[in-house]
């Protein structure tokens, strides 16, 4: 039927692409664990993403934790239940809000940068001329990329986690005026182990989807300025939506009952 | 001072889509010589030489590289062909994040583990042997004018003293000084290191200068090749259009956009 075609075609063409984007993690992830290992770029890449996202990821936790205080007070305030708050914010920060929107920060900033980047070395040569010179390209550039947002993204989590639940205290005692001590004795008591590992190990899935699509977007770049700058938008919004899909898989991984 | 590398092209096909580039190509590339194919733009000249190097892959057909059918070659395999052949690319193709030394002690570095300590002075001669000094392999690429980055560049090409060195467009949007000073340079490496060399160009000026052998590309097929000598009396129409530059014959540009 005419009416199935073009379903089916789109169909057919989205699982092409998602075979493609398989086979190019694959590919990624072997040459992570096969030599040679470049680790003077594996660093740079490192601190690219790691230290260099620091000031937005804090600054981003911050907020993130000042605004969750307060309007947890507003909610709380109704029921009596404003001891709920030190709670509320620590889980919130740890579970979801701290992996979540370090990722979505660090896809706005790295992955753009690196598909801008391999875009642009695709569309001048810059790819081919690597394995001309008996250098594989998916070691030299891909590799190291994948394996630092792997390595990067969890420290940045814990910090962004850490900043979270500061900014949380900062408006419970100073504007809220709860006891300091309470509040903090709150929070040491209802986070538990579990709640910082998920969101570790969620900041590092996400690490590994910023990077992979910066890489994959940028690897298979089309000609020209148009390309690289489509290249750059996919990146960003393919991670943030993959960001967000994964963290509900995960989240109903770890916590299903 | 190397022997130079045979290469042989058989009935080699390539399409992109419905349009096919490559329609069966054959052409044999002799060893320690200097080979230029000749073609309109679009013609395929590029594929063809990506195809040489793994970059593309053929349909069908066979490539012989030193006698090694390079087609159906692993990475690995690959890697060891590759690294006897250096290659210009058109817009140089320079790592913008390394300096102009580490650019051209790449191959050296990464692909053979020479230490840096070893690998820069090679680097810094090879620039001398481009006419650039020394002080030049501390800027980095974007410091450099269009022309010194194509010396740079072929500095890079020759640095590991490859068996074969090809040549993309070595002369596209230089300047005519520029250009004739790159051919020269061109014919100076060639011969210093006994390297095949195999170049696709349009511009004319500079196949005379650097072929020994000719070969024009149209359609997807070598349509002539012979000596350098023989190209003014190849008597083969496509020829004679393109070397004098005719808007007439049996080659119609397509001027409408795609």
């Amino acid at each position: 039927m005419p009416v199935l075609a073009p379903i089916g075609r789109a169909f057919l063409a989205f699982l092409e692409a998602a075979g493609r984007l398989v086979l190019f993690a694959a590919q990624g992830l072997s040459a992570i664990v096969r030599p040679p290992l470049y680790p003077a770029i594996l660093l740079r890449q490192i601190i690219e993403i790691g230290y260099y996202s620091l000031p937005v990821v804090g600054l981003t936790a911050l907020f993130t934790g000042m605004v969750l205080a307060l309007q947890s007070y507003t909610g709380f305030a109704r029921f009596n239940a404003e001891g709920q708050i030190a709670n509320v914010v620590v889980l919130s920060m740890t579970r979801e809000l701290g992996p979540v929107l370090a990722g979505l920060m660090v896809a706005g900033r790295i992955g753009a940068a690196m598909a801008a980047e391999l875009g642009t070395m695709r569309v001048t040569e810059q790819i081919d001329a690597l394995t001309t010179l008996s250098t594989n390209p998916f070691k030299y550039l891909i590799a190291p990329r994948l394996l630092a947002g792997i390595i990067s993204l969890p420290p940045l989590v814990l910090i962004a986690d850490v900043i979270g639940v500061m900014g949380g205290w900062l408006v419970a005692t100073y504007k809220l005026d709860f006891n300091s001590a309470v509040y903090l004795h709150n929070t040491v008591d209802f986070v538990h182990y579990d709640d910082v590992v998920s969101g570790l190990v969620k900041a590092a899935v996400f690490g590994f989807l910023i990077t992979l699509m910066g890489c994959y977007h940028g690897y298979h770049s089309q000609r020209g300025a148009q390309g690289v700058g489509s290249a750059t938008t996919n990146a960003v919004v393919t991670a943030s939506i993959l960001i967000l899909v994964f963290d509900y898989v995960l989240t109903a991984m770890f916590f299903a009952k | 001072m190397s022997n130079g590398l045979a290469i042989r092209l058989t009935d080699v096909h390539k399409s992109f889509g419905a349009k096919k580039v490559l329609d069966g190509v054959s052409l044999d590339i002799p060893a320690g010589q200097s080979t230029v194919i000749i073609g309109g733009s679009g013609t395929g000249k590029s594929v063809l030489i990506k195809c040489i190097l793994g970059l593309l892959r053929a349909e069908s057909g066979s490539i012989a590289v030193d006698g090694v059918e390079v087609t159906k070659l692993s990475a690995g395999e690959r890697e060891a062909v590759n690294r006897r052949i250096g290659m210009l690319f058109q817009g140089s193709a320079l790592f913008d994040s390394l300096r102009v030394w580490q650019n051209v002690a790449f191959a050296l570095i990464q692909g053979r583990g020479v230490p840096r300590a070893q690998a820069k002075p090679i680097a810094i001669e090879k620039l001398r042997q481009v006419g650039l000094t020394p002080d030049v392999g501390e800027l980095f690429p974007a410091e450099l004018s269009g022309g010194m980055q194509k010396r740079v560049a072929l500095a890079r090409a020759i640095a590991a003293d490859p068996d074969a060195i090809f040549f993309d467009e070595p002369t596209t949007g230089l300047d005519p000084i520029m250009s004739d000073v790159i051919n020269e340079l061109i014919r100076r490496s060639v011969g210093t290191i006994g390297a095949t060399a195999l170049s696709i160009t349009h511009d004319m000026a500079s196949v005379r200068k650097i072929a020994d052998y000719v070969a024009m590309l149209h359609a997807g097929r070598i349509v002539w090749h012979g000596p350098i000598g023989e190209i003014d009396r190849s008597g083969n129409a496509y020829v004679e259009q393109f070397i004098h530059g005719r808007a007439e014959g049996p080659i119609q540009m397509d001027v409408r956009a795609h």
